[in-house]
């Protein structure tokens, strides 16, 4: 199947420690309407709809049918939704359009994490026999992996400081960002863990409108080409995991093309500044890739729609010509046990 | 530009119960795609993908219950995608399948469906209060009932047509060892007789809580060539959604399950379906929904569907079989119960369904619906490779 798909359009909302004034349909709502005006697209124009969500963030069942009478489905519209982070609805979309059902397809996803004790929430994630019962909660699963990496040598606490430090001060230049400028690294939450460290909570929506072929050169004047997509899921069990290394990152890499030309920047879904040092490792990144010059999730974290902004992240920077070839991750489950790697290429710019 | 063509070549589910207190959610999954592996005759090994579906997550109480479950699907190193589409999301779950293999990202594919529903309570997690919606009303019957008395009112049908269809289901599920409800003392009268839950609804006339899950393993043209056994061939496939409340809604029939069931026939060359299509597994938990969806499908004209169910079309040995597995009605694990209805379509067109089997069944549609009536998914299957 030869047929090339490319994100055309990317719009978000400002990411914020709460919005209790909102219900997640008007959360989404302006992100919705950015991202068809960008296009000039209607709902009646696209071609297939998919969005990710979670019922545990919502705190009921069946949370996405109110949004889908938000994105105005009438007359009835091609769609689907996986309870994924978004960048998997992209990945069905993806597949949907290479199959020649569709030329556009509009992707969506949000997440509002305030309500509720969000590391408590996580922990409904893990084995419900064995695991879930003790409550481990998401940054202490986190700070597990973040201790074995400083034993094995591969980084240590000041390694990790700069890290964040870093994300924050490129924050700077994202006017959706929660985090930005210079934020105090903090004390413990759970050792080696400190605040600065950890994602900060929040909520906020994302949404991409893909095109195939010559449709997506007459909505976009550079559109990101998506030359590669996959994603790996790995064993749920952290007893059974080499949890300094992601050997799922590295297969959707090479699987996605990732390691045929380098890239020039790589946007990472790492909420923890110590999965930032695995994910580097496993996909071979380099001092001269630009990484995560959005900020990443340490700046903003809207669970379900955090993998999804990196690849419109990604895409945007193609779309303005602050890159020629980027990487997108997304990942999903305690200490990166799922990943998606995509990458995105602009073609060719003219000299001036 | 042509897509692949899409062989259902194994097809496995567990024997569907009230409690598998047996078995955790791991090993119930394991017990459907190992069965599907064996009637395909292939090993994990030869697995690409993994795409999973199940209802809401709030059923079992595990959240993206996919992570947990990645090692007992043996998804460990693979692509693993997880659909929730509300009812129809077991439908939904294998046509997403279809599509990493028509358009080639993978050869071939294990699509699962599942609900443990003893595990927690489905009730509960119906009836979360939710500001500006109207609440279920005491579970789905509450939702549909006003739907299907609006039918009755517009259609005119006798009060006795919802009954027929569960005393048909239930004996069809006799023939179905992978059937919850085996009721072998049921009677018309019984049916009738049964206490009423949501007017006009009767408890008989509901379907089960059901533990079970059942798999596919879904191949390309070539994974077919090498197929021990008659595959069944996709020949068409959708999904429409529109939402679920708003004034213009036909809550009795509505345009997205027409909008779907149209495409469908488009893309198999179905010019007529109540001739061409041999036999329907559809998605009836409320026994008034047959005659609903056969007027909503094109299998009979407005009003008309009932009378398809009171001549006896639609039973086992009719004109149009109707849920030859016996149907939600009979067994219900909410998530895959949109999966069951597409694996029963695959299973009559490989002649491969039993005691259940419809003789020359040669195109069979299978088809699911959840939320307020407004996702629907449907495939249309057959017994010979698409022409085109």
């Amino acid at each position: 199947m030869t047929r090339d798909i490319a994100v055309v359009a990317f719009a978000q909302t400002d990411h914020r420690r709460t919005s209790e004034e909102l219900s997640e349909v008007e959360m989404l709502m302006p992100v919705l309407h950015e991202v068809l005006d960008r296009t000039g697209l209607k709902t009646s124009d696209i071609g297939f709809t998919c969005s990710g969500s979670s019922d545990y963030l919502a705190g009921r069942a069946f949370s996405f049918t109110l949004a889908l009478d938000g994105v105005g489905a009438w007359p009835p519209i091609s769609e689907s939704h996986v309870e994924m982070d978004g960048a998997w609805a992209l990945y069905e979309a993806w597949t949907k359009l290479l199959t020649g059902d569709a030329d556009t397809a509009l992707v969506y996803s949000y997440g509002k994490s305030s309500p509720g004790p969000v590391r408590d929430v996580l922990t409904r994630q893990l084995d419900p026999y064995y695991v879930a019962p003790l409550w481990p909660d998401s940054v202490a699963l986190a700070a597990l992996q973040a201790q074995a990496l400083i034993d094995e040598g591969y980084t240590d606490e000041p390694a990790l400081a700069a890290v964040a430090a870093r994300s924050r001060a490129d924050a700077q230049g994202n006017s959706h960002a929660q985090l930005r400028g210079s934020v105090p690294h903090g004390d413990y939450v759970v050792h080696p863990l400190r605040t600065g460290d950890c994602p900060p909570i929040g909520d906020g929506a994302a949404a991409v409108i893909l095109a195939a072929g010559d449709r997506a050169r007459e909505l976009c004047e550079r559109p990101a080409w998506i030359r590669g997509i996959d994603h790996r899921i790995e064993a749920h069990s952290l007893g059974v995991r080499e949890l300094t290394d992601s050997p799922s990152t590295r297969l959707a890499a090479e699987k996605a093309g990732a390691f045929e030309r380098p890239v020039d920047t790589a946007e990472l879904h790492a909420p923890f500044t110590s999965q930032e040092v695995v994910l580097r490792k496993a996909l071979r990144l380099g001092d001269d890739v630009r990484v995560n010059p959005s900020g990443g999730a340490l700046a903003a974290n809207p669970i379900m729609a955090a993998g999804l902004v990196r690849i419109g992240e990604a895409a945007a920077r193609i779309h303005r010509g602050e890159s020629d070839r980027a990487l997108a991750h997304a990942t999903s489950g305690p200490c990166l046990q799922q990943n998606l790697v995509a990458v995105l290429e602009g073609e060719p710019r003219h000299v001036q | 530009m042509s897509s692949e063509p899409v062989a259902v070549v194994g097809i496995g589910q567990t024997r569907h119960v009230a409690a598998r207190r047996d078995v955790s959610m791991a090993g119930l999954v394991r017990e459907a795609a190992q069965r599907a592996l064996t009637d395909a005759e292939l090993t994990w090994a030869d697995i690409d993908a993994v795409v999973i579906g199940k209802a809401p997550d709030f059923f079992e109480g595990v959240m993206m219950p996919e992570l947990y479950l990645a090692d007992a699907l043996g998804a460990v190193g693979k692509p693993m995608l997880r659909v929730h589409t509300a009812g129809s999301v077991g439908g939904s779950t294998a046509l997403v399948a279809t599509n990493l293999v028509r358009s080639r990202v993978h050869a071939t594919v294990l699509t699962l469906a599942y609900e443990k529903q003893s595990e927690s309570n489905a009730m509960w997690g119906l009836s979360l209060p939710i500001p500006f919606q109207q609440p279920l009303l005491a579970g789905a019957g509450g939702f549909f009932a006003p739907h299907v008395r609006a039918y009755m009112r517009r259609s005119g049908a006798p009060d006795t047509v919802g009954s027929l269809v569960a005393y048909k289901d239930r004996r069809n599920a006799l023939k179905n060892p992978y059937a919850h409800l085996h009721e072998h003392d049921i009677t018309l009268e019984k049916v009738q007789a049964s206490p009423m839950l949501w007017d006009p609804i009767r408890y008989s006339e509901t379907c089960p809580s059901s533990d079970g899950a059942v798999a596919m393993i879904l191949t390309d043209r070539a994974g077919a060539a090498r197929s021990p056994r008659r595959p069944a061939w996709l020949h068409g496939g959708a999904m429409r959604s529109e939402p679920t409340l708003f004034a213009g809604k036909d809550a009795v029939s509505p345009k997205a399950g027409q909008d779907c069931a149209a495409d469908v026939y488009r893309q198999a060359g179905i010019a007529d379906p109540r001739r061409d299509i041999d036999a329907v597994e559809m998605y009836v938990p409320f026994s008034w929904y047959e005659p609903m969806w056969l007027e909503n499908l094109g299998f009979a004209a407005e009003g008309e569907g009932w009378k398809l169910t009171e001549a006896g079309v639609t039973e086992l040995d009719g004109d149009l079989p109707v849920n030859m597995s016996g149907g939600v009605l009979s067994t219900n694990p909410i998530g895959a119960s949109g999966m069951i209805r597409f694996a029963e379509a695959a299973l009559q067109v490989r002649g491969l369904a039993g005691e259940h089997q419809v003789d020359g069944a040669r195109r069979v549609l299978g088809h699911a619906y959840g939320g307020g009536s407004q996702f629907f998914s449907m495939w249309l299957v057959g017994s010979e490779p698409p022409t085109s």
